[in-house]
């Protein structure tokens, strides 16, 4: 009789030589980390919790536009989250500690995926592909989001820790520190050109969320595509008005 | 009957799998628009046993698109331009005259070349061996209908089962991923009655011994352009969630020790 399923045939692979790795049985979560499917769930999952928080930071910003003591107050309260529960700045730091380490899964599992790809295609085709459905989005994610990255760390060093925010920056001021930075055109570029990278990503990481995720429902499967779009324009024309509105004088800092 | 003149097929050569292999140009100078490519090479190896060189190696059975055996990278696409159709079904007349065709084998370290455009397949059969299957002897053919199956559920796992393990999803992959190949394999059985009691042991299986040779999925989509049979993405998602729910199932119900 045949073998089954929970005893497997005596392990005859690899006939041809083809196993790139070899499984072994690790603790439960890293045993699912391991797989490539594993690998794609915390993808998905990070790429959510980033999604959340991209969008939350955008609407946030948004109190710029009622002006600097609004915008200050707002930094002020996110200092302040579920104060008297917790110590001030403690719920913040909980809250960065998630982002940083969801980041750093997201990271890594991209890293050890492309590692596996190009094993698994180690002579590429010698004539030229032609792709029907792969778009632009979906074939620079690596360097979509490389470029993000890139912007994130700069992004911290000039309006959290305020190093490459010109002279001018003082903790608390958010309001001040963030004109100021985006009255430097080549600054205000480098915001733009990375929050179009970002739509570009979520273009292509929206959609492949829930694929990977394996949400998939006729009800809402024809959703996805627009669910994708909607979020992707919804972030990246609402954070590329801040750099425009400062260099328009439409938000400045009074004097 | 139409003929097309002055063919320049560009067919990568390569004498064995340890072979650094190139490309080489023959002409092709007239055949039929009814000819399909793969007839077309059977007339170019005529002309060059003729000859006294060695015919073009290439992968071919049924020639009708249900065996799933010739493949062929066509002007950089698998299978060829034609949407939902094996190499043996691609017509000539999809060509015009004086076309330069590029033609090579599959690229995958899970399937290495063993001559010309022929490929080695069975990493697709180290995956099936472990849970593409229904262990229960089944005896002879149970009378119709006896177990219901709703129609949309029938139809649902028959369009996974038209899946002919041709890896031209693995070819057109930008990862060289066998997820299209996997869950097809996985949902035809996952999805009907039969296949229930070993569901998630051998979703769980089939998934980590895919693991063991192949890329990982990035959702291009591009497998799905590719696949003669037109196999749905969504089999890709339905394998991702039964993944998921293996994991979370009580190991004994997966009868595992």
């Amino acid at each position: 009789m045949a073998s089954t399923i929970s005893k497997p045939a005596p392990d005859r692979s690899p006939v041809t030589g083809t196993a790139t790795q070899k499984r072994k049985r690790k603790p439960f979560l890293l045993d699912i980390y391991s797989t490539a499917v594993g690998k794609k769930y915390v993808m998905a999952i990070t790429g959510i919790i980033g999604i959340g928080f991209v969008l939350v930071h955008m609407i946030g910003n948004l109190k710029m536009y009622l002006g600097p003591a609004e915008f200050d107050h707002y930094a002020e309260f996110l200092r302040e989250l579920l104060v008297p529960i917790l110590p001030r700045t403690v719920t913040l730091w909980l809250l960065r500690l998630t982002l940083i380490g969801a980041i750093l899964l997201h990271i890594h599992a991209a890293y050890s995926l492309t590692i596996l790809n190009r094993k698994a295609r180690p002579v590429k085709y010698q004539s030229e592909r032609d792709y029907v459905a792969a778009n632009f989005a979906s074939r620079t994610m690596r360097w979509s989001g490389i470029i993000v990255l890139l912007f994130i760390i700069w992004h911290l060093l000039d309006l959290t820790a305020g190093t490459l925010n010109g002279s001018g920056f003082v903790r608390g001021h958010a309001y001040e520190n963030v004109v100021n930075t985006l009255d430097r055109p080549a600054v205000a570029i480098f915001y733009i050109i990375a929050n179009i990278a970002l739509g570009i990503h979520l273009f292509h990481g929206v959609w492949s969320l829930f694929q990977s995720m394996g949400w998939s429902n006729p009800r809402f499967n024809k959703w996805r595509r627009e669910a994708a779009i909607g979020i992707a324009t919804l972030i990246v024309v609402g954070n590329v008005s801040f750099p425009i509105a400062v260099l328009a004088n439409i938000v400045k800092v009074k004097s | 009957m139409e003929a097309i003149q002055n063919i320049t097929l560009k067919v990568w050569r390569q004498d064995g799998p340890a072979d650094g292999g190139r490309f080489e140009n023959y002409n092709v100078p007239e055949i039929s628009d009814e000819a399909s490519f793969l007839e077309m090479l059977d007339v170019l190896n005529e002309r060059l046993i003729n000859e006294g060189k060695e015919a073009i190696v290439f992968d071919h059975d049924c020639r009708e698109g249900i065996c799933g055996t010739c493949s062929l990278m066509i002007n950089g696409q698998a299978h060829g331009p034609a949407r939902m159709t094996a190499t043996c079904q691609l017509h000539m007349r999809k060509f015009a005259s004086n076309d330069t065709i590029v033609v090579e084998p599959w690229r995958a370290s899970a399937f290495p070349i063993l001559k010309d455009l022929m490929v080695d397949r069975s990493a697709f059969d180290r995956i099936i061996e472990v849970g593409g299957f229904i262990t229960a002897p089944t005896g002879g053919a149970p009378d119709a209908n006896l177990i219901p199956i709703p129609k949309p559920v029938a139809d649902a796992a028959m369009d996974a089962a038209e899946c002919i393990g041709c890896g031209a999803c693995v070819a057109a992959c930008p990862n060289g991923a066998a997820n299209l190949f996997t869950s097809a394999k996985i949902a035809h059985l996952n999805m009907l009655p039969q296949g229930q009691a070993e569901r998630f042991a051998r979703t769980e299986a089939m998934v980590e011994k895919m693991d063991e040779h192949f890329g990982s999925c990035t959702n291009h989509g591009e497998c799905e352009a590719a696949c003669p049979k037109g196999i749905s993405l969504d089999f890709i998602a339905l394998m991702n969630q039964d993944y998921r729910k293996s994991k979370f199932k009580n190991r004994k119900s997966l009868s595992r020790t």
